[in-house]
């Protein structure tokens, strides 16, 4: 699939020199500097870079979609031998779909949620000049069949909401290949997945290239996605190209210290953990007596759907335990309960049956107010930091107020904690006083762990705490995460659907299938001799093994 | 439908335009437009006899239905008052009746939103078909009825008028209540060991309030239109309180000699109404 002589055709798509800006509030400011690339027939390119680095800019001005305010401000995109830089919004239409089409980063948002999957898939072909209802209906069964969407005849007359995410981002391929462009954007096309359903997504995109000869220009912040998919790489920081050239020397001999940093800080399975490679003996087995601070014994958990008496069990029968200082991970794919789990031990999710103990207590018996008490030792870091801190406060007001929470503390003790806390995890004192959105993804997690430490808790929730970060930042978090743990002793409980993550962080680990443990132990022995095939179908679908062979 | 539409449709997601609200550098000339009729409304309430050096209430002999002229722009009416001197008297009615109106309706609607919103199921239900209830029977009629038992008046007017939009900002307040309620933050607060009452003061309140403000700027508009008409129909300020309602309806009897006296007073509510329309519009755009 890789390197088949493309050096010897001319380029389908040449970049040269291109600059971009956006114009705010009556100023511009570049965001592209002089970016010039180039994609030959077939060929898989991947555009390397974090957010807020020009990528999707970079994307978007290929099919003429840049938003209202971004103008080209220099350079050629000469796309089959016409520089279409400078083309209007009719004359893109002459080869968006045709000749050019996209895979949209959000499945969740990108397909219309009031049209059924056929009569959007079916569009493009009404669209391009297939009249007849009943043919098109026969093109559409193909293509779904051919993105291996099963039951194709069901789906035509499903909605969006009726399918997964991976199921939804099958569909916007169908709807992106469905006249077979010569050339496919597929700005993050898997981001939101999970990790099996992303290589599945990746494979389809593979085949499909192959088989049709399209060329590929892969958007993505992941390295280890792109260096297992891409014949070349393009590295892109802050609007400039770092590097580019073949994915091996790229990857191999990386010429600037970007690479090299974002080399060193994508969580590949290449890795051992950051914190036995740091102090081997910062985990002692805890004095016998004391209880584990986590236990959960067979607990299960059921939804009713909306007011009717049917249930759906999320939860079916989990037991594990997690001794003090040390990190436990339950690994698993959407949907298979982990995250309902941990909510149970803060009290968000009420157990069906089962028992959970924190510290001790359980706490499925307690209700409402008497749990407020146990909350002070256990707290739960979430996800998306943009929506877990309340964008009316100050940083100053989001630390202080757990610590208003629970016994009066004088004003000055409270603004002494606040800033040592936010000294502890990193932030400079000029921070108390912003508001979140005026912080970055990383800063805005920090403020959040921030938070959850600054009641002094044992035990730590992470429900995929760094999911939602760029790798370096990504990097950056676990590390403060490893340090924190060592200092304070506390224990980690963490969910992720990222192994790449869990191996770096986690002492022991469960997977979880279907609200089920089918298979649990310590890091490295259930990676390093997984049981189940499922457990190793998780593993072999992680990228980056190609990031081990060039380290 | 065009191409561009249904590319659109498999788009890149929508690169949001920087942080809130714009700079002062692009507020449209709408806007500026309509915050300038409210400066100067609320001004000729404050202080009515910079403006003019007629009264509003005392008639001046001989001087009976001039035609507008340079003495006076807006003509006078059949007691020899000027009309310009009648409106500018008249807006401190029409907005203390209007202030009142709307903040009764927003603080009322708001509480029980806010309620309904974070309560137990049947408490919300019952709020909620109470406030269906309200809003299945005519404003103008509940107003009326209101006025029926309060008497009539400046201030029973703009009460009744409260009343009756109450039930439009307790939906809009419940579903934001909803909306914020459950996001992250707001069970990140009880997790860090927030009270109930607490989180609702600190987090749920703020962050459901904006959409409920641009409501409260439309109602404004609405509440003054209210006004006028329950002034116009008799059952706001009496005779001679220069109330815009009641020049227009004092106005209608020559509406075929003296134009002046209706015309005027019309196009003044009809003004501050879509100024309060436009303000409204630009602060819930400024929510997004």
């Amino acid at each position: 699939m890789r390197g088949d002589s493309p050096a010897a055709q001319s380029p389908l798509l040449e970049i040269d020199g291109l600059s971009i800006s956006y114009s705010h509030r009556g100023h511009r400011q570049t965001v592209l500097h002089e970016a010039s690339l180039s994609i030959a027939a077939g060929q898989v390119v991947a555009l390397v870079g974090e957010s807020g680095s020009g990528k999707s800019t970079l994307a978007q001005s290929l099919i003429g979609l840049l938003p209202e305010n971004g103008q080209i401000d220099g350079g050629a995109i000469r796309f089959d031998g016409a520089n279409i830089a400078r083309w209007t919004q009719r004359r893109f239409d002459t080869i968006r779909g045709i000749k050019i089409s996209l895979v949209p980063q959000d499945p969740g948002v990108s397909l219309n949620p009031v049209r059924t999957i056929g009569a959007q898939v079916g569009e493009i072909f009404q669209i391009h000049g297939l009249r007849d209802p009943r043919e098109r209906q026969e093109r559409v069964l193909d293509l779904l069949d051919r993105v291996g969407l099963s039951q194709p005849r069901l789906r035509l007359n499903q909605y969006p909401h009726e399918l997964s995410g991976g199921l939804k981002q099958r569909v916007l391929i169908a709807i992106a290949v469905a006249l077979r462009p010569r050339l496919i954007i597929a700005d993050e096309p898997t981001t939101a997945l999970d990790v099996t359903v992303q290589k599945r997504i990746l494979d389809l995109i593979d085949d499909l290239r192959r088989e049709y000869d399209t060329a590929v220009l892969l958007v993505t912040h992941d390295l280890s996605v792109a260096a297992e998919r891409a014949d070349r790489l393009v590295i892109l920081k802050a609007g400039r190209v770092q590097e580019q050239g073949l994915t091996d020397d790229v990857l191999g001999n990386p010429r600037s210290s970007y690479t090299a940093t974002l080399l060193a800080d994508s969580p590949s399975m290449a890795k051992t953990a950051i914190h036995r490679a740091a102090s081997p003996d910062a985990h002692p087995i805890p004095a016998n007596g004391a209880p584990a601070p986590i236990v959960v014994e067979n607990l299960v958990v059921d939804y009713r759907y909306g007011r009717s008496s049917a249930t759906f069990r999320a939860v079916d029968g989990i037991s594990f335990t997690v001794p003090t200082g040390t990190t436990h991970a339950l690994v698993g794919e959407s949907g298979s309960g982990k995250t309902t789990a941990i909510r149970t031990l803060v009290g968000f999710v009420k157990p069906t049956g089962g028992r959970v103990l924190v510290d001790g207590v359980d706490v499925a018996s307690l209700r409402g107010q008497s749990f407020r008490h146990v909350r002070k030792s256990i707290q739960l870091v979430y996800q998306n930091p943009f929506a877990s801190l309340d964008p009316r406060q100050t940083v100053s007001e989001i630390l202080t107020e757990p610590l208003l929470n629970f016994e009066p503390i004088e004003r000055s003790e409270r603004e002494r904690r606040v800033r040592a806390m936010l000294d502890r995890v990193g932030l400079p004192a000029t921070a108390l006083e912003r508001q979140p959105r005026s912080l970055s993804g990383g800063q805005r997690q920090r403020v959040a762990i921030a938070r959850a430490l600054i009641i002094d808790p044992k035990i730590l929730l992470l429900d995929e705490a760094v999911s939602a970060l760029d790798v370096t930042v990504q990097a950056q978090i676990l590390r403060l995460i490893e340090d924190l743990q060592r200092e304070l002793r506390l224990t980690y409980l963490v969910v992720s659907h990222d192994l790449a993550v869990v191996r770096q962080i986690a002492d022991t680990v469960s997977v979880v299938r279907q609200g089920r443990i089918i298979e649990s132990g310590p890091t490295s022995t259930v990676f390093s001799h997984p049981v189940q095939d499922y457990t190793r179908e998780l593993i072999d679908a992680v990228p980056g093994r190609r990031l081990l062979l060039a380290s | 439908m065009s191409n561009r539409g249904t590319v659109a449709s498999i788009d890149l997601p929508v690169r949001r335009q920087g942080p809130l609200g714009t700079g002062w550098r692009r507020v449209p000339a709408s806007l500026v437009l309509s915050w300038l009729v409210m400066a100067i409304v609320a001004l000729w309430a404050l202080a009515p006899h910079l403006f003019t050096e007629y009264s509003g209430t005392i008639g001046m002999s001989g001087q009976q239905r001039l035609p507008p002229s340079a003495a006076h722009f807006c003509g006078t009416d059949e007691l020899g008052r000027d009309m310009l001197a009648r409106i500018i008297y008249g807006s401190v009615h029409s907005l203390t009746g209007a202030f009142i109106a709307v903040g009764l309706g927003f603080v009322a609607g708001t509480l029980l939103g806010l309620i309904a919103g974070s309560s137990r199921q049947w408490i919300d239900d019952v709020l909620m078909r109470f406030v269906d209830i309200l809003l299945s029977l005519p404003p103008l009629l509940l107003a009326l009825s209101i006025i029926i038992v309060l008497g009539v008046g400046t201030i029973n007017a703009a009460i009744a008028v409260g009343v009756a939009s109450v039930a439009r900002f307790a939906r809009l307040a419940r579903a934001e209540v909803i909306r914020v309620r459950r996001s992250d933050y707001v069970e990140a607060a009880f997790g860090s060991g927030g009270r109930f009452p607490a989180v609702l003061w600190r987090h749920v309140l703020p962050n459901s309030l904006t959409s409920v403000i641009a409501l409260a700027a439309l109602q404004f508009g609405t509440a003054i239109l209210a006004i006028a008409t329950l002034g116009f129909l008799g059952y706001g300020a009496p005779p001679p309180t220069p109330e815009w309602g009641l020049l227009i309806a004092e106005g209608r009897k020559y509406i075929s000699t003296a134009w002046w006296l209706t015309l005027f007073p019309g196009l003044v509510i009809m003004l501050v109404v879509l100024a309060a329309n436009r303000i409204s519009q630009s602060l819930r755009g400024s929510s997004g």
